[in-house]
């Protein structure tokens, strides 16, 4: 498995293809679902620096806080990202991202915005939030905490050896309309059968 | 011939010694008013939340012994499984989507819902600060996240279903169900055109396929199939979540419908989503149909889908007071 880390090139991001497997290592920033919509709708300045060629981790993690004040990770596995659809290409546009993790795999919008701005979506492991948390290395910071809930807050975080999968690349490929195609041959098959 | 060995848990001893119970811990059930089950509760929540049960690990582990050596399928199988070692070495929740809280609490006569009803919603809270639950219930239109896992009307979270039954302990079920294996939940009305689904068993059967393709690996399959056919839309989907607290592997009393449900394990399982949805052998690990009467008029199938993280287990209260956890 290749290592990947972050800041990441576009030129580092155009040699990937959907199927490869990777070890990320690097800064990581947790958005999902008010987030999104904040990102697109407000377009804040401040989070400009803070996600100019990042990855960003479709993520409500479960988190604790120490004694001394900081954050620990507990679990942190991937949520579906097709919530994010509408609003993934304006995000991955106006903040300039080389990544986006989540699970389920995303639509046409999303691959169009990979192709143009050099970004892939890669999967993480739903369900294995145990072992991701694991891979969370610091917790570096926290915006919009008080107003979105821990859930839905930018956690930024340093993550090492996080492994994914490329399901799509910046050339239009995608993991999951070729499994989508397959599988609805068959089921059409076998409603046929009887 | 690919091989993964059974992970194994910590033992009896080690999760006992864990327990926040205090060990020789009883409840008197002669006196129902001064029973108090919030840390029994409690106890049973940080088990479910990092214990992920038997019967769930066999079957993981007998599919990833029929995927291919090095497929990303026996790759993603295998992360699933060394999730579940961790999350129950290190007491830390299998997923970070700890679901929608769902208790079933059956208890004889004499016992307060009310009451019972105060003492889950307290263990709830507990868990929740202790890191073992993510606060999961915000008001609907602003998002408002209260961050205690308590919608504060004690109508939509945690949800609790009492039956009063006639044996003398007390019994509370709970599943933690994630909101990407609830949002693929389907509900069919038949007969249905679309997919030219009828009124019998047939039609029930291309629900299913339909259901089970439309989810590919969105809600983190390898899935479980809770099926309910008939009832009303809502009962028909309560016991289509109450079906997938039945153990893996144990035949539906019904012959009829056991044959139907081996069908569609073959059948789903040839649809190649595979584990998340990369492809492979493994789509589904069980499927759970239960069949309920309707009104003339409705023939609803109702098909909930639980993640392969399916989080459930049993608290028992014995006639002695004793507790039990299975």
């Amino acid at each position: 498995m290749r290592k990947l880390i972050t800041p990441i090139s576009e030129a580092a991001i155009r040699e990937l293809k959907v199927g490869d497997e990777i070890l990320l290592n690097g800064k990581v920033v947790l958005s999902r679902d008010i987030g999104h919509k904040f990102m697109v709708e407000k377009k804040p300045d401040w989070l400009k620096p803070i996600l100019e060629e990042a990855v960003i981790y479709h993520c409500g993690p479960v988190v604790a806080k120490q004694p001394d004040g900081s954050w620990s990770f507990v679990s942190a596995g991937p949520t579906t990202s097709i919530r994010e659809e509408p609003y993934q290409a304006d995000v991955l546009e106006t903040y300039n991202v080389r990544g986006v993790i989540g699970k389920g795999g995303m639509g046409k919008k999303t691959s169009g915005g990979l192709q143009k701005v050099g970004a892939c979506y890669f999967h993480a492991t739903g369900g294995a939030g145990a072992l991701l948390a694991e891979r969370v290395k610091r917790v570096v910071d926290v915006k919009m905490l008080e107003e979105f809930g821990s859930p839905e807050a930018f956690w930024i975080i340093e993550v090492e050896d996080f492994p994914l999968v490329v399901t799509m690349d910046s050339h239009g490929g995608s993991l999951h309309e070729v499994v989508a195609n397959a599988s609805q041959e068959r089921a059409r098959e076998l409603m046929a059968a009887k | 011939m690919t091989s993964c060995p059974l992970p194994t848990l910590t033992s009896l001893e080690t999760v006992e010694a864990r327990s926040v119970l205090p060990a020789g811990w009883k409840a008197d059930l002669s006196q129902p008013s001064a029973v108090d089950l919030t840390l029994p509760v409690l106890e049973l929540i940080r088990r479910s939340t990092t214990r992920l049960p038997q019967d769930v690990i066999e079957t993981l582990v007998a599919f990833r012994n029929r995927e291919e050596e090095g497929s990303r399928a026996a790759n993603t199988l295998d992360t699933m499984l060394e999730n579940v070692t961790l999350a129950d070495e290190n007491v830390a929740p299998l997923c970070q989507d700890t679901g929608t809280l769902l208790f079933w609490v059956r208890h004889p006569f004499g016992f307060s819902q009310r009451v019972l009803k105060a003492q889950v919603r307290k263990a709830v809270q507990e868990a929740t600060a202790k890191s073992w639950l993510r606060p999961n219930c915000v008001e609907s239109l602003s998002g408002r996240n209260p961050g205690n896992n308590m919608d504060p009307f004690g109508e939509t979270h945690p949800v609790v279903h009492f039956e009063e039954h006639e044996g003398p302990g007390i019994e509370i079920s709970i599943m933690q169900k994630g909101g990407g294996c609830e949002n693929v939940g389907a509900q069919y009305r038949l007969p249905d055109v679309a997919i030219g689904a009828g009124r019998d068993l047939g039609g029930v059967r291309k629900c299913i396929i339909d259901a089970v393709t439309k989810a590919q690996g969105q809600g983190c399959s390898p899935g479980i199939l809770g099926v309910a056919i008939g009832g009303d839309r809502v009962t028909g989907y309560e016991r289509s979540k109450e079906v997938i607290l039945r153990k893996l592997g144990t035949p539906n009393a019904d012959p009829k419908l056991d044959a139907f449900e081996k069908q569609l394990m073959e059948e789903l399982n040839s649809l190649g989503i595979g584990p998340m949805g990369y492809g492979g052998l493994t789509t589904v690990l069980g499927v759970h149909v239960s069949e309920m009467w309707r009104h003339p008029a409705s023939f609803y199938v109702s098909i909930s889908y639980m993640c392969w993280s399916s989080r459930r287990m049993d608290l028992v209260i014995e006639p002695n007071g004793t507790v039990v956890y299975r």
